[in-house]
C-alpha cells in the first residue's frame, strides 16, 4: 500500500512528463506511417509531411488544452491513446496500399474530429460530477442508441450484425456511443442505491443475496443485452455491457453476489441462444473446431477468416515481417476487427506484445484515476470505462487467437471505425478529467457533490487528493487496504465495515 | 470502493496475462504447424517473395530468382531448361518444388535450413529479407550439351561421372522439358503445363537417369565377370564353353547368342566372351558361378542398396533372390528380372575405372549463402569396396578388348584408350532393344565413366544393337569431358 509516500509526497501535475511521452508517441505513430512506405514502395509516402504535421498539431492542441483545462489530469493516458491511434492509422494505410481502398484518409479525419470532440469535452466539462445530474438522461439515451440499429429505414445490417445507423451517407455503430452513456446511467444509478444493492436481502449458500425490487434495473440490462445478442446478433457488444455492468455492480456494492449472479445471468442466456440460434452456435463451433477442414471451408459462417488471421499471425513470428512486408491484406477486414492480426503479423509478438501493454497501461491508469478520485460516481465511471476498454480488448484479441469465440468488436483506437474513434476518445477525455480531480490537490474546503451523501471522516475531507485514510478510531496501516479516497461522501457503510478487520 | 478496484485492476491483469498467452501460443508455440498448413498460401507468397537461392553450373545460374512486379515478388526462371530439366525439376506455385535439386535442396534454396542459421539470425537482427542459399552442382556444361546433342531426338539417358571423386558431370534424360511453363505464376497455365507433361509422349517429367529402371541387357557380364575374377576360380583367360545354344537346365528352352549364330571359338576365353559379349558363355558362368555369388556381386556394385540420394525419388536397382538355375543364367546376362538404371550402370564402370573402389555418387558442389560464405562443400567418400584392384585391373584390360576389337568399337577415340561394355537388352517380343554402353577413359588414368541408355533403339529401333547406337554417344561424352 503507497498511502504513507503518496500522502506526504508533493503532487507533480505531470505536464512535461506528458509532453515528452507525447513526443515518444508521436515518433511511434509519424514513423511506423514512414516505414509502412519504405517497406512497400521503398519510398517516404507523398503525404507523409502533412501526416506529420496534422497529428503533431492536433496532440499538442489537445497537450494544451489540457494545460489549460485539467493541469493535473493522468500524464500517461494521453500519450497512449496518440499512441494506439497513430499504430492504428499507420496499418490502415497499410491495407489501403495492399488494397488499394481508402480507409486511412477517413479514418485520419474521424482522428482530427475525435481529438477535437475530446478537446472540447475536456473545455466544456469542468466536473465529471456535472453528468449524474444526467443519469436518467443518460439512460434513456443509452438504450435509445441500443436499439437504434433495429428501426427501420436508419438500421442497416452489415456482416450479418445489425449494429449499425446510416445517417447522410455515414455508417455509425451507436453501441460505442451507448457504452459511454450507460456508464454515465450506471455510475449515477448505483452510487445512489449501492447501499440497498449491497446491505438488503436474504443470504443463501454464504452469498447475499439482493432483494427482488433491487434486481429490476439489473433484469432491465440483462434483457436488453440479450436483446441486442439476439435482435442485432451482435455477442461482442452485449458481452461489453453486461461485462461492464457487472463490473460496476461490483465496484458499488463489493458483493461478490453480484457477480455471480449476473455471470450466471449472462452464461444463461448465451446457452440458451447458443442453443437457439444457429449463427451463435456457429460461432462456438468455429472457435472450438477451426482448424478442421469442413470448418475452414464453410461458407458462410466458416472459420476461414479467422484460421487466416491466425496464419498471418503465425507468419510473423516473433519479430514480424516488419511494416509493408507482410501480407496482411490476405486476411478480410485486416483493417478493422483483424487489425490484431494485421499487426501481428507485421509487428512479430514483440510488437502485439507492446501493443496489449500499451492498453494494460492504459486501464490501469484508468482504474487508478478511480482509485484516486474522492467521490463515488467518478470512481464507478473510470472505473467501468477503464474497464470497458480492458473487455474491449479481450473480447477482440481473444477472439482472433482463439481465446475465446470471435465476436465483432472494434480494438479501440487502432481497428478501422470512426464511432469507435470518437466513442473511445471521448472516453479518454473522461477519464482525463476525472484524473485531474483524482490528482489536484484538494481545496481548504470541498463542495458537497451534487446529489451526493454526507461527508465523512471529519478531518479526513479537505486533505489531499491521495488523502488520509478514514480514521475512526481504528489503527489503519499499510495492508489494511483502506488506502486514499475513503474520506469520501457516499461511504458510510465502507467505514463501518471496515473496522473489523 | 478501492479494495474492489484494485481486485479489478488484477482482474484486468489477468484478462491481458491471457491474451498475452494466447498470442504467444499463435505466434510462437503454435507457429510451426499453422506455416506448414498445406491450406496456407502465405506459406507460397512468403517463399515466392523472398529471393530462392540459384542453381548455378560452372558458375552460370540454370534456375535463378528475378523479381517481378506482381503479387509473388519473384519468378523462378530456367536458363536452357530441357538441357537441364533432369537436374533442376522444376519451382511451381500451382504444383510445388519438385523432380530434381528444386525439391532435393528445398530447405537451403529457400533458407529454411538449419545449416543457414546464423545467416538467418543475421537477416533478423538487421531487417534484411531472407535470401536462399545457393547450389553450386559438379555438373560440367560441356558433356551435358555433348550427351544430350548425341541423344537427339532418341529417348534415354546419359549419365557422366568422375571416377576418382564420384562427381556427376552430366546427367541427362530424354526429352526434357521446359520448366519455365510450369514456373509462370499463372496457377491455371502451369497446371495445364503439368497435365501436358504428364501425358506427353516418352514421359519427360520422369528422369530415365535416375527414375527408372531397365533390364541392363549385356553391361551386366561386367558383374558377372567380376564375380567371377573375384572367386578365384577364373582369370580372363579361363576356357568355357560357348555352345550355339545353351540348355537351360530344369527348362526345355533353351538360350542362344545375339544374331543366334556362335561365339566365334568353343571353348572361349572370358576376356574374349566379354569382348564378343558371348551369352552362352556367360549363361553357363553364372550358372557355374551360383545365384549367391553374383547377387554379392551385384550388391557391392549397389544393387539392392538405397539408390544415391542425389536426386528425388530415385528407382533402386535390383538383383533377384532365389534364382533357380534357369533364371541364374538369365540373370548373368542381364535379362530377367535383373534391372539397373542408367545411373546405376555407370557406377559399374566407375568403380571399375576407379581400381574397384566405388565412390558416393555427388551432384551438389558447394551450398553458399547469400553473403558468399561457404554453407557445405561435399567431399570425396567411398560408398563400398566392388571388387579388389586386380580384379577391376583385368576387367579394364577386357573392356579395352571391348572398344578396340569387339561390339564396342564405335566407342573409340583417337589417341585415348577406352575402356566399355555395350549392352542390348530385350524387353518383350515385339518391342525394339533398349542399347545400352557404359565405359570409361582413358583407361591408365580414368577422368570419365560413362553410362548410355537408348530406350527401344532409338532412331535405329530393331536395328539398334549397344554397340551401334550407344557407344557412339558415350564417345561423344568422354570426348567433351577429356576435350574441356
Amino acid at each position: 500500500m503507497t498511502v504513507a509516500t503518496i500522502a506526504s509526497h508533493q503532487v507533480r501535475a505531470g505536464r512535461t512528463t506528458e509532453l515528452g511521452l507525447l513526443v515518444l508517441a508521436l515518433a511511434l505513430g509519424v514513423g511506423a506511417y514512414a516505414l509502412v512506405g519504405l517497406g512497400t514502395a521503398d519510398a517516404v509516402p507523398t503525404n507523409w509531411l502533412g501526416y506529420a504535421i496534422g497529428l503533431t498539431v492536433l496532440s499538442l492542441a489537445l497537450h494544451g488544452v489540457l494545460r489549460w483545462r485539467a493541469p493535473y489530469a493522468d500524464p500517461v493516458i494521453l500519450p497512449l491513446a496518440v499512441g494506439l491511434n497513430g499504430i492504428g492509422l499507420a496499418m490502415i494505410y497499410r491495407i489501403d496500399l495492399a488494397e488499394e481502398t481508402g480507409f486511412s484518409v477517413r479514418q485520419l479525419t474521424w482522428t482530427a474530429l475525435s481529438m477535437v470532440l475530446a478537446a472540447a469535452v475536456l473545455v466544456w466539462l469542468r466536473d465529471h460530477r456535472t453528468l449524474r445530474r444526467y443519469t436518467y438522461v443518460a439512460m434513456l439515451a443509452g438504450l435509445v442508441l441500443l436499439v437504434l440499429p433495429l428501426l427501420p429505414f436508419i438500421g442497416a445490417t452489415i456482416n450479418g450484425a445489425r449494429i449499425w445507423v446510416r445517417v447522410g451517407g455515414v455508417g455509425l455503430q451507436p453501441a460505442e456511443f451507448g457504452k459511454i452513456a450507460l456508464a454515465v446511467f450506471f455510475a449515477g444509478y448505483l452510487v445512489s442505491n449501492r447501499d440497498t444493492l449491497a446491505l438488503a436481502g436474504p443470504k443463501l449458500l454464504g452469498l447475499q443475496l439482493p432483494r427482488a425490487r433491487d434486481l429490476g434495473p439489473i433484469l432491465l440490462v440483462w434483457l436488453v443485452s440479450l436483446g441486442v445478442l439476439v435482435l442485432e446478433r451482435d455477442l461482442g457488444t452485449s458481452l461489453l455491457f453486461f461485462g461492464m455492468f457487472v463490473a460496476m455492480l461490483y465496484l458499488a456494492t463489493e458483493r461478490v453476489s453480484w457477480v455471480v449472479i449476473g455471470l450466471a445471468l449472462f452464461a444463461g442466456g448465451a446457452a440458451a441462444a447458443a442453443s437457439t440460434f444457429g449463427h451463435v452456435a456457429a460461432r462456438f463451433d468455429v472457435w472450438l473446431h477451426a482448424l478442421d477442414d469442413e470448418v475452414y471451408a464453410r461458407s458462410p459462417g466458416g472459420s476461414g477468416q479467422l484460421v487466416q488471421g491466425l496464419w498471418g499471425m503465425a507468419s510473423g513470428g516473433l519479430f514480424g515481417t516488419g511494416w509493408g512486408e507482410g501480407r496482411p491484406d490476405l486476411v478480410p477486414y485486416a483493417e478493422s476487427d483483424f487489425i490484431v492480426a494485421s499487426l501481428g503479423e507485421e509487428l512479430g509478438l514483440t510488437g502485439l506484445m507492446a501493443v496489449l501493454a500499451c492498453y494494460l497501461v492504459l486501464v490501469q491508469r484508468g482504474l487508478r484515476t478511480a482509485i484516486g478520485v474522492r467521490d463515488g460516481f467518478g470512481k464507478l465511471l473510470a472505473g467501468g470505462l477503464s474497464f470497458v476498454i480492458a473487455v474491449q480488448c479481450f473480447v477482440v484479441v481473444g477472439g482472433v487467437t482463439r481465446l475465446i469465440p470471435l465476436t465483432g468488436l472494434t480494438t479501440p483506437f487502432l481497428a478501422y471505425g470512426g464511432s469507435s474513434l470518437v466513442a473511445n476518445w471521448v472516453v479518454v477525455a473522461l477519464l482525463l478529467r476525472i484524473s485531474d480531480e483524482a490528482r489536484r490537490p484538494a481545496p481548504a474546503v470541498r463542495t458537497v457533490t451534487p446529489g451526493g451523501g454526507t461527508p465523512t471522516g471529519g478531518p479526513g475531507t479537505g486533505t489531499p487528493a491521495h488523502g488520509t485514510p478514514v480514521v475512526t478510531g481504528t489503527p489503519v496501516g499499510p495492508g489494511v487496504g483502506r488506502a486514499g479516497g475513503d474520506g469520501d461522501d457516499d461511504q458510510p457503510t465502507e467505514v463501518v465495515r471496515g473496522v473489523p478487520r | 470502493m478501492n479494495t474492489p478496484l484494485r481486485r479489478l485492476a488484477s482482474v484486468v491483469l489477468v484478462m491481458f496475462l491471457a491474451l498475452l498467452g494466447s498470442v504467444t501460443a499463435v505466434q510462437y508455440v503454435q507457429a510451426g504447424s499453422l506455416n506448414n498448413d498445406p491450406r496456407n498460401v502465405r506459406t507460397i507468397y512468403r517463399e515466392f517473395g523472398n529471393a530462392r537461392g540459384s542453381i548455378v553450373v560452372a558458375g552460370e545460374a540454370v534456375a535463378s530468382s528475378t523479381p517481378v512486379d506482381d503479387a509473388f515478388g519473384y519468378q523462378r526462371v530456367y536458363a536452357d531448361g530441357p538441357l537441364w530439366s533432369a537436374v533442376t525439376g522444376f519451382y511451381s506455385i500451382a504444383n510445388g518444388a519438385g523432380w530434381g535439386l528444386e525439391d532435393t535442396q528445398d530447405d537451403v534454396l529457400t533458407g529454411r535450413s538449419d545449416r543457414l542459421f546464423f545467416s538467418r539470425l543475421r537477416d533478423v537482427l538487421t531487417g534484411q529479407r531472407p535470401e536462399g542459399a545457393t547450389v553450386e552442382t559438379t555438373l560440367l556444361p560441356a558433356a551435358q550439351q555433348a550427351a544430350r546433342d548425341a541423344l537427339g531426338q532418341q529417348q534415354g539417358a546419359v549419365v557422366a561421372i568422375e571416377p576418382a571423386t564420384g562427381r556427376i558431370l552430366a546427367l541427362v534424360s530424354t526429352p526434357g522439358y521446359d520448366p519455365n511453363t510450369l514456373a509462370v505464376h499463372d496457377t491455371a497455365a502451369a497446371s495445364q503445363a503439368f497435365d501436358e507433361l504428364v501425358a506427353a509422349p516418352g514421359n519427360p517429367l520422369r528422369s530415365k537417369a535416375t527414375q527408372e529402371n531397365y533390364p541392363p541387357g549385356s553391361t551386366f557380364k561386367l558383374v558377372t565377370a567380376a564375380a567371377a575374377l573375384e572367386d578365384g576360380r577364373w582369370t580372363p583367360e579361363s576356357e568355357l564353353p560357348a555352345p550355339t545354344e545353351l540348355e537351360l537346365p530344369l527348362s526345355s528352352s533353351t538360350l542362344g547368342n545375339f544374331g543366334g549364330g556362335g561365339c566365334g571359338a568353343d571353348p572361349i576365353s572370358l576376356a574374349d566372351a566379354l569382348r564378343v559379349s558371348c551369352n552362352t558363355a556367360f549363361a553357363g558362368l553364372g550358372i557355374e558361378l551360383g545365384a549367391e555369388a553374383l547377387e554379392e556381386q551385384a550388391q557391392r556394385f549397389g544393387f539392392d542398396a538405397d539408390p544415391p540420394a542425389i536426386l528425388p525419388n530415385a528407382a533402386g536397382s535390383t538383383f533377384p533372390d532365389d534364382l533357380d538355375g534357369a533364371q541364374t543364367a538369365l540373370a548373368a546376362i542381364g535379362q530377367g528380372s535383373v534391372t539397373a538404371s542408367p545411373l546405376q550402370m555407370a557406377l559399374v564402370a566407375a568403380a571399375i575405372a576407379n581400381d574397384g573402389v566405388l565412390m558416393e555418387p555427388t551432384l551438389v558442389d558447394t551450398v553458399r549463402a547469400a553473403d558468399l560464405s561457404v554453407v557445405s562443400r561435399t567431399e570425396p567418400s567411398v560408398r563400398s569396396e566392388a571388387v579388389s584392384g586386380t580384379t577391376a585391373e583385368s576387367l579394364t584390360r577386357m573392356m579395352v578388348g571391348v572398344v578396340e576389337g569387339g561390339s564396342g568399337t564405335s566407342a573409340q577415340i583417337g589417341g585415348v584408350q577406352v575402356a566399355g561394355k555395350t549392352g542390348t537388352a530385350q524387353t518383350t517380343a515385339e518391342a525394339a532393344p533398349h542399347a545400352w554402353f557404359t565405359g570409361f577413359a582413358p583407361t591408365d588414368d580414368p577422368r570419365v565413366a560413362v553410362a548410355v541408355f537408348v530406350q527401344n533403339g532409338g532412331d535405329l529401333g530393331s536395328e539398334a544393337t549397344g554397340g551401334r547406337v550407344a557407344a557412339p554417344i558415350a564417345r561423344a561424352v568422354m570426348q567433351a569431358v577429356l576435350g574441356s
